[in-house]
């Protein structure tokens, strides 16, 4: 069959952990251990959505697109676990998460509504080394979004600038209303930067006088949006898993690669 | 139901094989297609997560936490080493 080597079986990097060469590695930690993060400050950013600004005294950095594992810890002893994007950027000096409030869920609720100022939150991280980019990644970047899908952009948005990155970014950021959008008034700051263009699609509620799209994003939208395919664009999709099938597909069927195209779902469930 | 992807358990996969599996390429032990594990559709409303093949769905990973450690078995996959 085939000579390739078990997943179960531990890459060497960690049988190597103990070793003494390691510690010209330290700035990577090989173990990721929980953390408490003091909680400085509560951004209301929408009628749903709270970005959450902390302080970790062991925070070894992070790239962007990054997450975190975020745990509660019930007075009985009962845990539940859930994966946030990091919202700000590598260069910023706090963390931030932002967090959209699912009503049927078990986190998100406590910690848009019950939190505050001065709480300990526990976490660990960051993880994930799919959804990244950085400027030596080049582009031009086309960032798909939907709903809570534009975290990890702003971390990347933030990075671009702090990086002075020249690469050219377009963002296509589908909500339900204007009201929903996150981080609006920044996103449109950063819109200021002729090589930024940011575009928003409203799905439910449209202002009067509305030019931006209207509805769900569409193979034809998608195709006004990107970069034509000869250009390979280097796409980034986030948002729930509906909205990533129907982003990442449609970008396939109008010619773009595959392997030019990431993708990270989320939804009401986390392990 | 839903099913997420692999960029989900990354925090899980990290603790179990102590570093970042998500762009890992692995084999699918059922039909073969090569997909980097944060490709791979993961259900977790379960004490745990199923990860499954996004060609053919067959079950190529399952995470449970037990006694607060988390166990994987990946039977389904191999690492695609060329």
């Amino acid at each position: 069959m085939s000579a390739g080597r078990r997943l179960d079986e531990p890459p060497a990097s960690v049988l190597d952990a103990g070793s003494p060469n390691m510690a010209s590695r330290s700035a990577q930690p090989t173990r990721l251990t929980w953390q408490l993060g003091r909680v400085m400050e509560l951004v209301d950013e929408t009628p749903r959505t709270k970005s959450i600004v902390l302080e970790l005294p062991a925070w070894p950095g992070h790239r962007a697109g990054q997450h975190v594992d975020v745990r509660l810890t019930a007075p009985d002893g009962y845990q539940a676990q859930r994966s946030y994007s990091i919202a700000s950027g590598p260069e910023d000096r706090e963390l931030v998460l932002t967090v959209e409030r699912l009503e049927d869920g078990e986190v998100s609720p406590y910690l848009v509504d019950e939190l505050r100022p001065g709480d300990e939150l526990e976490l660990r991280g960051p993880v994930g080394g799919y959804f990244v980019w950085e400027g030596s990644n080049g582009g031009p970047l086309l960032l798909i979004a939907g709903g809570s899908g534009i975290v990890p952009f702003r971390s990347m948005l933030r990075h671009r600038f702090a990086a002075a990155s020249a690469v050219a970014v377009r963002l296509l950021y589908s909500s339900r209303s204007l009201g929903d959008v996150i981080y609006r008034d920044e996103l449109l700051r950063l819109a200021a930067d002729a090589a930024v263009d940011v575009r928003f699609a409203l799905t439910r509620e449209w202002p009067e006088g509305w030019r931006g799209h209207r509805g769900r994003i569409d193979r034809q939208l998608l195709d006004d949006v990107a970069w034509p395919p000869p250009e390979q664009p280097l796409v980034f999709v986030c948002g729930p898993s509906a909205f990533v099938e129907t982003a990442a597909g449609g970008l396939v069927q109008n010619g773009h690669e595959p392997g030019r195209i990431r993708t990270e779902r989320f939804g009401p469930t986390g392990t | 139901m839903e099913a997420l992807d692999g960029n989900a358990i990354a925090g899980a996969l990290c603790e179990h094989y102590g570093t970042d599996m998500t762009t890992t390429v692995g084999r699918c032990a059922h039909c073969g297609t090569r997909a980097q594990i944060a490709e791979l559709e993961v259900y977790s409303r379960a004490p745990g997560a199923v990860v499954r093949c996004r060609t053919c769905r067959n079950v190529v990973m399952v995470l449970v936490v037990i006694h607060g450690v988390t166990r994987v078995d990946s039977r389904g996959l191999e690492l695609a080493d060329d």
